[in-house]
């Protein structure tokens, strides 16, 4: 069993497992890091973004390089279509993967880059709401980036001269395999290939091994997932929370005693709690409101979405702003509200309740019945523009603030000190998201809400789960050498542990030394097994074997059918040493006598001259050279088979 | 060999009342726990005393499961668990566990309150019923105990109804319930992998039907609702809050949208309005139309029906009012009745089976003059229509199952005997596998292959895959595996020779046999080692046999030549002991061919 290691995010995982001849992918997270070191792509053309000075790197004079760099808030940015940073290709060839386990919606963005156009053959498996909840996401970004004009070609000459560049764009990683979005066709292909499957069901993979995706308790729809054979067990635990929100509560009863566990994106912001976060932001948007500013929330179209407006629709109407509009701004905001109402059996038992009554699990329908929520696709809908009262409470994405409604907003409101931007995503620094606004005169609050497991959650989890082995992302690991940063927080276990890092494959300690069959029970009944010891007995077998969608049979030989020589004889085990005395006798029995006996130097000779045979007898071995007739020889088979325990 | 028992409490040729009592590997199920709507007395409810005749009954049942909410597979439930006692565990799908105690209760008020039965649950005991069920999704896995998994499949029958494959050990068996091999308005198809089970248990409403003929019953419920109101009449359509009510509400919605009709369409409020809102809830069991289009637009909100107020009787002009309960036995559908019943213009459709001793099964019998308590007398003018809209499989749909799963014996419950009789018939002679229809308290014993689980040792696979792949491919070659049989602490496994001695901790005392023959012949060893090769592989074709440094292997049997040129050479034959035969035989060759 090995493990491959294909992102440097350990937040956007993405893990290649070889086992049992199969190649199985875990998660295909896309590391979307590399867009902040790109311009803006304003929704609405911007007159500032449009007239920054180009940047040209001392002594250097390439024409190749014109208006690929622009220089703004004195950092250079480039001006291009953006690009993000896919799982790394070189390692494993993706056209031999047989299957991508998707543990949740955020580890998934990558998916197109790895099944189209790279003879990909897998199947892709994700619960139903993992799926659609990953097309929304999907779908969104695909828009946007797309959709805001793209005039500007791909700019790549600049990454030849990354070195020459000034910070942070020199220390930029590896720009050249970044790469720009699928396209609508490339997306709708990939989320085609997705098998859905439900909690704890048990997806046969070539009849090699089970995969059962459990509840992770992350979001709607997250899983970890259970690789099981008969005699192997393994654990893939990636985005999970012990928290209480609205997805179904982690199942951790499935996830132990595994002989292996592999441990990925673990919460990006350790030093906040998300609920000391959450009632942050809640204060933050009514002292904001109440001075007759406006908030921007910067998110994505589902996840702790649900979960804000849920707190905030609350904590105002606590605080007297009932009547203060909540807007959700994104081409799937309507599919993304409707469809989360829809998913009772994915929900927590609380929100699973209200179902039965029957009453919406979120309370967001109700808000948008009542008008307090609203939804549009985009700002310059006319319905959404006619309506757009301020103060108000936006969300919109992208929290990257590169492409998306978001951009416009900031743009908008940056010059006005009673606006506030609450960044609750854990996804990006909120200080290089705003860096292109600068300088920022709206107020800018930083409550990062990430509810998957922080260290001492995970440590205590992995103690409680007891892995035989358990395999980390090197960010996870303890420092190298101990000392360096300090004690910074990571995973420790008094389990063997593997550390992998982007690029690198590792073999793990799982060893296979059976395979479950099925014995049929004719063949078994023949069998007369033997008592050897107290617990123990054994009898010597010949099976045919048959083997059917990688299911093993062992059945009668004569029962197969197949013409052809007849099988050979079954082997027959003999063991401990021989007593040559009892041999003699046994001879004598078979009406072999004379039999001379001469002690060597490790064991003895037995010699019959009559029969013109000679017996080198040893500790674990006898040798007969016999010249005599045939049935000479079955008279000493006989004769052995007496004397010395066999089966 | 093993057995699996079937025992039909109820559903054994016959409709209504179904439950099935399952027993494999030492587990006992019970399959659906429904009532008979065609009886007042005892017979409504399974004779749970066949299981147990007295005592508790939870030690007799592993669990109870429960494919759908209509009353004929659950009716009985709370009997069951909350006045003969039973406690263990109980499954069904969220959708039925949301709507189940809904129907429940709507049958107790009509058993209880209009009938005056007695000895009848309570709504607290429905509650407390509905509390002790565990919901389950489709496809989810579900470890009942150790070794009794089950799992449910989409069955397209209802909202939220399912069929249940069950496994005990190797022995499985497949439940469908009710189901329905084609998408209707607003259910997808059923649906089921090819999982092998020993048994199916499959229903056979429609055993003869051999085309559904639902669209043309569809189209003449429309037909005759569209001429009524043309001229003017008023149709009462009563049915029950959900299930057949949200179909016929989709079907006259769509109808009035293509037709642009303008007649008010009502449904009597309470009940219907939260009914379907649990179709809204639970949009991911209906059909894939349904569930793309929702967000769009979600086909329980209806547009043309609205709901109906009690003014509206009176009110001039025809109108379509949908009315609670179903059988015209009380309430705002017996109300209308009565107003409406009198005037030949007006129509009345029945969509479903009426229990005796309701109005609706006196108006269905004929009754053209109908006696209430208060001597009030309501004279029958009106048009009286029956129309079935189950959604069952047909005999098309039951064959595609079994081809679906491949059953290795099937069962017949929840029909018509004589139906069953054919459709047996058909499918022993189509499948070539047997079919089975006990009668309600026959039991039906179905012998299962034994198959045990054992390990085997990837030493001994590897070596054979070797060989094995090795040969030129051939599909109907054998792979014969040698190696030992090892039982310990009730756990097999196959063992290579020397594994074995290890896992035992024993040392191996290896016979070995060599014995001479002599040969003239001129020119060195080697040669006439390489002549008896092309010799030996002569007469033992099919073996492998191979030559190096003047050493011959036949398998595992090792022929030497040694002695000078031109002189006596001596060939050496030698064998273990388990190769005696081959080495015999071997043996023997040589010597022949040396005379």
């Amino acid at each position: 069993m090995k493990l491959y290691c294909l992102s440097s995010d350990a937040a956007k995982p993405c893990f290649v497992l070889s086992f049992k001849e199969l190649l199985i992918m875990l998660d295909c997270g896309l590391s979307a890091h590399s867009v902040l070191n790109f311009l803006p792509l304003p929704p609405v053309p911007s007159t500032r973004l449009a007239s920054l000075p180009n940047y040209t790197p001392p002594h250097v004079n390439d024409p190749l390089l014109e208006g690929e760099l622009k220089e703004c808030c004195g950092r250079v940015f480039v001006d291009s279509v953006p690009e993000f940073c896919p799982p790394l290709d070189k390692v494993v060839d993706f056209s031999q993967l047989d299957v991508i386990l998707i543990s949740n919606y955020t580890c998934m963005m990558a998916l197109p880059f790895i099944t189209e156009d790279t003879g990909f053959k897998g199947q892709v498996y994700a619960t139903e709401p993992t799926l659609q909840i990953g097309r929304f996401y999907l779908e969104e970004l695909s828009e946007w980036v797309s959709g805001s004009g793209g005039g500007a070609g791909a700019a790549k000459r600049w990454k030849e001269l990354v070195h020459l560049l000034p910070p942070p764009l020199a220390s930029a990683l590896r720009p050249r395999a970044w790469r720009r979005l699928f396209s609508p066709a490339a997306l709708a292909r990939a989320l085609s290939r997705v098998r859905v499957v439900g909690y704890d069901e048990r997806v046969d993979i070539y009849g090699a091994l089970d995969a059962t995706a459990v509840s992770s308790g992350f979001c709607l729809g997250s899983a970890n997932w259970v690789l099981r054979s008969a005699h192997e067990k393994v654990a893939y635990v990636s985005g999970s929370s012990t928290l209480t929100t609205h997805p179904r509560p982690i199942n951790q009863a499935a996830l132990r005693g595994a002989d292996l566990l592999v441990l990925a994106a673990l919460t990006q912001t350790p030093a906040h709690n998300p609920d000391h976060m959450l009632g942050d932001l809640c204060v933050h948007a009514t002292v904001t409101l109440r001075a007759a500013g406006s908030v921007l929330c910067p998110v994505y179209p589902s996840g702790v979405l649900y979960d804000l407006l849920e707190c905030l629709s609350a904590h105002l109407e606590g605080a007297g702003l009932a009547h203060v509009p909540l807007y959700v701004v994104s081409p799937v905001a309507d599919s993304s509200l409707a469809y989360s109402n829809i998913l009772a059996e994915w929900v927590s038992v609380g929100k699973q309740a209200r179902v039965y009554l029957p009453e919406e699990p979120f309370p967001h329908a109700a808000l948008v019945r009542a008008g307090r929520l609203k939804h549009a696709r985009s700002l310059h809908d006319d319905a959404f523009s006619a309506d757009f009262r301020q103060p108000c409470v936006v969300f919109c994405g992208h929290p990257s603030l590169r492409f998306g409604a978001a951009v416009h907003l900031v743009e908008l409101w940056a010059n006005n000190p009673a606006h506030a931007i609450i960044f609750t995503e854990p996804d990006f620094p909120h200080a290089e998201a705003l860096a292109p606004f600068q300088p920022l005169s709206m107020k800018a609050f930083h409550c990062p809400i990430d509810t998957s497991l922080n260290y001492s959650q995970a440590n205590k989890l992995v103690r409680e789960l007891r892995p035989r082995e358990l395999a980390l992302p090197e960010q996870y690991a303890a420092a190298a050498g101990g000392g360096g940063g300090g004690a910074r927080p990571h995973i420790g276990a008094d389990v063997p542990t593997v550390v992998v890092r982007r690029g690198a494959a590792r073999s793990l300690g799982v060893r296979r030394r059976a395979a479950r069959a099925t014995l049929c029970g004719s063949l078994a009944a023949r069998a007369s097994p033997r008592e050897l010891r107290a617990g123990l007995r054994a009898a010597p077998l010949t099976a045919a074997l048959r083997v059917r969608d990688a299911r093993l049979e062992l059945v009668s030989p004569a029962a197969c059918g197949a013409p052809g020589a007849d099988p050979a004889p079954a082997p027959v085990l003999h063991w401990s040493a021989l007593d040559v005395e009892a041999l003699v006798r046994a001879l004598a029995r078979e009406g072999v006598s004379e039999a001379r006996v001469e002690a060597g130097a490790d064991g003895c000779i037995v010699h019959l001259p009559r029969h013109d045979t000679l017996l080198h007898v040893e500790r674990h071995a006898t040798h007969v050279f016999c010249e005599g007739r045939a049935d000479v020889r079955q008279a000493l088979r006989r004769a052995l088979a007496a004397c010395l325990p066999h089966i | 060999m093993p057995e699996i028992k079937i025992t039909p409490l109820g559903a054994g040729q016959d409709v209504g009342r179904s439950c099935i009592l399952l027993s494999m590997g030492g587990k006992n199920i019970m399959l659906d726990c429904g009532m008979h709507m065609g009886y007042n007395d005892e017979r409504r409810f399974p004779d749970f005393s066949y299981i147990v005749p007295e005592g508790p009954i939870t030690s007799q049942i592993d669990c109870v499961i429960i494919s759908h909410f209509h009353l004929d597979h659950c009716g009985a439930l709370p009997y069951m668990s909350e006045m003969v006692g039973y406690t263990g565990p109980i499954y069904m799908t969220h959708p039925t566990k949301a709507i189940a105690p809904i129907l429940l209760e709507d049958m107790r008020k009509v058993a209880v309150e209009r009938k005056g039965e007695s000895n009848f649950f309570t709504s607290q005991m429905i509650k407390d019923c509905i509390k002790k069920v565990t919901a389950v999704t489709l496809h989810q896995s579900v470890m009942v105990d150790n070794e009794l998994e089950i799992k449910a499949y989409y069955a397209g029958h209802v909202l939220g109804a399912a069929m249940f494959w069950i496994r005990v050990g190797s022995q499985s068996v497949v439940y469908t319930g009710d189901y329905n091999m084609t998408p209707d308005r607003h259910l997808g198809a059923a649906w089921i992998d090819k999982c092998r089970p020993d048994l199916l248990i499959s229903e056979s409403t429609y055993a003869t039907t051999i085309r559904d003929s639902k669209r043309c019953r569809e189209r003449d419920f429309l037909k005759k609702v569209h001429e009524c109101v043309e001229k003017g009449g008023k149709v009462l359509i009563p049915v029950f809050a959900l299930g057949r009510a949200q179909e016929l509400c989709i079907l006259l919605e769509t109808y009035w949208e293509r037709m642009n009709l303008k007649y008010p369409v009502y449904f009597a409020l309470g009940l219907t309005e939260k009914a379907n809102n649990y179709y809204k809830m639970f949009i991911t069991w209906t059909n894939q139309k349904i569930r793309k289009t929702f967000v769009q637009r979600n086909m329980f909100d209806f547009k043309h029906i609205k709901p109906f107020d009690k003014s509206y009787i009176d009110n001039p002009g025809a109108m379509v009012v949908f009315a609670t309960p179903g059988m015209l036995h009380a309430g705002l559908s017996l109300n209308i009745f009565k107003k409406w019943a009198p005037y030949e213009q007006n129509m009345l459709i029945m969509p479903g089976f009426c229990v005796q001793g309701t109005v609706g099964h006196k108006i269905l019998n004929g009754a053209k003059k109908i006696e209430f308590e208060n001597r009030q007398v309501v004279e029958v003018k009106m048009a009286v229509e029956y129309m079935s809209f189950s959604a069952h499989a047909d005999a098309k749909g039951i064959m595609q199952l079994i081809q679906y799963c491949e059953p290795k014996n099937v069962l017949l419950v929840h029909g018509e005997a004589q139906k069953m009789e054919f459709l047996k018939d058909k499918i022993e002679k189509e499948f070539k596998i047997s079919c089975y229809m006990p009668a309600n308290g026959e039991t039906a014993i179905i012998n299962t292959p034994t198959k045990i689980p054992i390990d085997v040792s990837l030493r001994l696979l590897k070596a054979e895959a070797v060989r094995y792949n090795a040969q030129p491919p051939d599909p109907k070659r054998r792979r014969v595996v040698h190696g030992v049989l090892c039982v310990k602490d009730n756990r097999l496994s196959f063992l290579d020779i020397d594994e074995m001695c290890d896992e035992i901790g024993i040392n191996r005392h290896i016979i070995r046999f060599t014995s001479t023959v002599r040969f003239d012949d001129a020119g060195s060893a080697i040669k006439t080692a390489e002549k008896l090769k092309t010799l030996l592989a002569e007469k033992l074709q099919g073996w492998s046999i191979t030559i190096s440094d003047g050493n011959i292997s036949v398998e595992s049997v090792l022929i030497k030549v040694e002695g000078e040129d031109d002189n006596t050479k001596s060939i050496y034959v030698s064998w273990t002991n388990q190769d005696e035969d081959l080495g015999s035989y071997i043996l023997g060759l040589l010597q022949s061919m040396v005379q």
